[in-house]
Order: structure tokens, then sequence, then C-alpha cells
């Protein structure tokens, strides 16, 4: 991971006019939400994703990643690989629970 | 925004690792008045168990030794985290049940109380009937539990990530992306922390980089029995409110309960892991969510239709005698040490930031008696 130093923020947060504007629509995380998280001294994917959700809803930030990692990666001033981003995880899609529990019947018994 | 400071790399403390032990010790350094602090992590914050553990906070079922931490913690801090942190760390005291559905877990179970039951904790075991006016969405199956009311659970990021937010308010600096490699001695005394970005200095060191403190530590001789042990998590999609009791089971099936968003997270073992996790990437395996899913639904027949939406895994940092190793170490002054929390260390997080700050403080911790917790209290067989 690129080394960030992360200290105090010494102004006050600026609200932007397009605040808010929903990016994550599965947790309806706004970029005003994500900007004060920068601020607040979030400074990866994964820790806006762990202080707001965005990322962690139905969708897993499969629609909303890129968009949160460029604020992220514009309010720092650093690229995307620095921040990094959030692990892609099985399931790709939501699977329920009893068929994930499935795995082990013989599919010839089933036949 | 985050300024970038001009690079520093001394301070009073330096403190190797970045997870919920480091960012609650560094808060309450900084309420005393101690920010002259560095915290060195090698990803980001919250990285290890912190960010990955299911939010369990109990007081049932633990060592003695560590017990006053969690009574502590539970008495005295959790109910107003969320006022002192200024983020609702989404605490909730309703319970703990664990389950067993046959003789032989009920007096797995019995055991287990009796144990809380003599270090003076509210711990009973309860019919399955009286489990299921708890949790009315419980099996038939469930002939009995131990019933701790005053257990819980909590949200781990908002805590990792909200004493992290008061620690750099408070003017702590944390780097990330820095790996240390071990710890020199300058005049007998701790002093250089060796990274990957080159020597930092401290007057005192605090390692706590969870199982990971092992091999720091081993740079000064000092040898910490801990190893790691693999465990996985999954969570499902949201649910309306069912049940807000922390759940377990006597077998050890799965344990887990309903966050405030509604999603369920539950965790446990598919019995595997010892041949499977020797990756150091977090892998999940393919077997495990299948696994805990028929635990689950065994327990819980409503839950079956439930959706998962993603798995995890995470270290439990296991010390040899099941509690953490917390202590100043007299063969190397200015080094604390506070690792080994065996896959329960959040619950006693809060506290623990209490302690270990009184430890590089003072010389002791004086409010919560710690003191078998020791780093010399390890034998061979006699
Ligand atoms: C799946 C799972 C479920 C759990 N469930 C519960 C639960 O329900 N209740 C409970 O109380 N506890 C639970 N735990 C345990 C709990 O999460 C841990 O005990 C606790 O988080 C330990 O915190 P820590 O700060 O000591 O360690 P960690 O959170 O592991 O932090 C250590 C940090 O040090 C960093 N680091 C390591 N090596 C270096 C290095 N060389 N240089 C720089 N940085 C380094 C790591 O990246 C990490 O961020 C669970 C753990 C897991 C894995």
């Amino acid at each position: 991971m690129t080394k960030i130093v992360r200290t105090a923020a010494t102004e006050p947060f600026k609200p932007m006019p397009d605040d808010d504007m929903i990016v994550c629509r599965c947790e309806e995380i706004t970029k005003g939400e994500i900007r004060k998280a920068v601020y607040d001294g979030m400074s990866t994917t994964n820790e806006v994703k762990r202080w707001l959700r965005c990322g962690m809803g139905l969708c897993q930030g499969q629609t909303c990643q890129k968009n949160v990692q460029s604020i992220i990666s514009r309010e720092l001033g650093l690229k995307i690989p620095d921040i990094g981003q959030i692990t892609g995880r099985s399931p790709v899609r939501p699977v329920v629970m009893e068929v994930f529990a499935n795995d082990v019947l013989d599919v010839h018994e089933e036949a | 925004m985050v300024t970038v400071a001009a690079e520093k790399k001394k301070a009073s403390l330096i403190i190797i690792g970045g997870g919920v032990v480091a960012c609650a010790t560094a808060y309450n350094l900084a309420k005393k008045g101690m920010n002259d602090i560095i915290v060195l992590e090698k990803k980001e914050i919250g990285n290890g168990g912190s960010c990955r553990n299911a939010g369990g906070v109990r007081q049932s079922a633990r060592d003695v030794r560590e017990l006053p931490l969690a009574m502590y913690a539970v008495s005295n801090i959790w109910p107003t985290l969320s006022d002192e942190l200024d983020v609702d760390v989404e605490y909730v005291q309703r319970g703990n049940l664990r389950l067993g559905k046959t003789e032989a877990h009920i007096k797995t179970l019995t055991g287990i109380t009796k144990k809380s039951t003599d270090a003076g904790l509210d711990v009973k075991m309860i019919t399955g009937d009286e489990a299921r006016e708890i949790c009315p969405y419980m099996s038939d199956e469930v002939i009995g539990a131990s019933w701790c009311p005053t257990d819980g659970h909590a949200n781990p990021l908002h805590t990792t990530l909200g004493f992290y937010r008061k620690a750099l308010q408070a003017g702590v600096t944390f780097i990330s992306g820095v790996k240390v490699n071990g710890i020199r001695k300058y005049r007998g005394r701790a002093r250089f922390v060796d990274t990957d970005d080159g020597v930092y200095e401290g007057d005192n060191i605090l390692l706590c980089a969870g199982w990971e403190s092992r091999a720091i530590a081993d740079t000064v001789g000092i040898e910490l029995p801990i190893i790691r042990e693999f465990s996985e998590c999954m969570v499902t999609e949201m649910e309306p409110d069912m049940f807000p009791v922390m759940l377990g089971t006597a077998e050890s099936d799965f344990y887990g309960g309903q966050t405030k968003h509604g999603s369920f997270v539950m965790g446990g073992m598919c019995g595997m892991e010892p041949y499977v996790s020797e990756k150091d990437r977090f892998i999940t395996n393919s077997v495990t969510a299948p696994c805990l899913s028929r635990g689950i639904i065994k327990y819980f027949p409503v839950l079956k239709d439930v959706k998962i939406i993603r798995t995890w895994s995470g270290w439990y940092d296991v010390c040899k005698d099941k509690v953490p190793i917390i202590d100043n170490i007299s063969e190397v002054p200015g080094l604390t040490i506070a690792a080994g929390f065996c896959g329960h260390g959040f619950g006693i997080s809060p506290a623990t930031g209490l302690a270990v700050s009184e430890l590089i403080l003072d010389g002791e911790s004086h409010t919560i008696d710690i003191s078998g917790l020791k780093y010399d209290r390890f034998r061979a067989k006699a």
C-alpha cells in the first residue's frame, strides 16, 4: 500500500453544491457524506466503505465503486491505486442460504 | 481535507499496528494530554481482526483473568461510547444465548455457565421453551441454552474508525502503508522502529500488531506464544428486525446476530481451517459459507430464504492460554505489548485502550485489574 500520512484537518469542511447527489444507490450514500468521511480521516476505499457502508449493499460496490474511488482520490489528491479497492468476494451475486447449504447433496441422488 | 504533514518520524510514543487496540489506546492517551504519537499501520486502519470481527461484546464464558476488562467495558464504557466518539457504535445489550440440541451440548453449556457464575456473573441455564420466548424464530430442536442478559454486540467498523477519528482530531498522527520489521534498543531502552520507510524513533513503543506482533517482539528477544487461526464470516441482505440477541451454539456451528442495519452477520469455522489457510491473503473457502448456512438453518429454519451477499475471513490472534498479553516488558524498558486477544478482543477493546494508556503513562493499570495478563506468565511443563 502507498504511504498515507493522516493528521487532523486544519480547515473547516467545505460543502459543495452537488453534495446531495446519491453515489451508492444500495445504501443511499451521498457525495457529501463521502467527502465528509475523507475530511474526517477515512483515507482508503475500504475505510470509507466501513465508515459509511457505501459498497456494502446488495451490489457490493459493483455499481458505485469507481465513482466512490474517484471522489476519495480527488479529495486526497492521491491516485486510485493509492487508495485501493474493496476486496471482491464470493458470492458474486446474492445466494439464498438454503441453496448455499445444499452443496453436500450428491447430484446423482437428486436425479 | 486531510493535509499531508511534513515528514514526522520521531514522537513520544510509536504505536505499531492500526487496529482497535491501537486506536482506543491513542484516543485514551490523547484525552489525557499525550498526543505526540505516531501510529504505524502496514495497510489501512482496521485491516486486521478489528474490522473483520462479528461484533460480539460478551462477558459470559470469559476467563477470570480478563473478566475485569469485559465487566469494566460493559458497565462503564460501552453504554456511552456512541456519545463519546460522536458516532453510533450500535451497542445493544440484549443478551447472549448459547444453544444446545443434545444432552451432551447441555452438559458443555452447564460447565461453561458454572465457570461464569463462579466468577460472579449473571448467567444461567434455561430450557428450550424459555429460549424460544427470548427468540421465537428458533427451531424446536433446541432443548436448552445458556443465557447471559448483560451480553450484547456493537459495530466493530464504527468503533475502530470512531476511536481512530477521535484520536486523529486530538492530534495523533497515523501513517498507513508502512510495514514495521523490528524494534531496536538504544542504551538499554526500546527506541528505534525499523520499517520499510526507514527508521522511526520513540521514547516509548507500543506493540499491538495482532498475531503479527510475535515476529516483531522477537527482534528484541521477547517470545510471544501467539499463533494465528483462520476464521470466516458472512453477511446476509437486510431483514426486518427479528431478534436483538447475540447467538452462539454449544457445538460452535456458528455465532452471530442481527445488526442495526438489518443484516445478519454470522461467523464460524468449517473444520478444515488448519489445512486450507496457509496463504497470507484473506482468502475465503468455497466450503465454509455452505457449512455455516447448514448450521444456521438447523437452529433458525426461517432464515433459509435469506440471501448471503458477502463472505470474508480474518485471523484470530490466539495466545497459548486463551487470554491476551497486556504488559510493560521489564527486559526492554520503554516497550509495552498488547496482543493475542484470542478472537475475542473487540468486546473488551474500549477497556483495553484505557488500561494500556495507564500502563504507558503511569507504569501500571490502576483502574482495571490486568495482573493476570503479564507477558512472563508462561512456563514449560514442570
Ligand atoms: C472472524 C473474526 C471474528 C471475531 N469475532 C469477535 C467477536 O465477535 N467479539 C470479539 O470481542 N472479538 C472478535 N474477534 C477478535 C477481535 O477482532 C480481535 O481480537 C481484535 O480486533 C484485536 O485487535 P488488535 O488491535 O489487537 O489487532 P488487529 O485488529 O489485528 O490489528 C493489528 C494491526 O496491525 C497491523 N500490522 C500487522 N503487522 C504489522 C507490521 N509489521 N507493521 C505495521 N502494521 C502491522 C495489521 O495490518 C492490523 O491492522 C474476531 C476476530 C475475527 C478474525
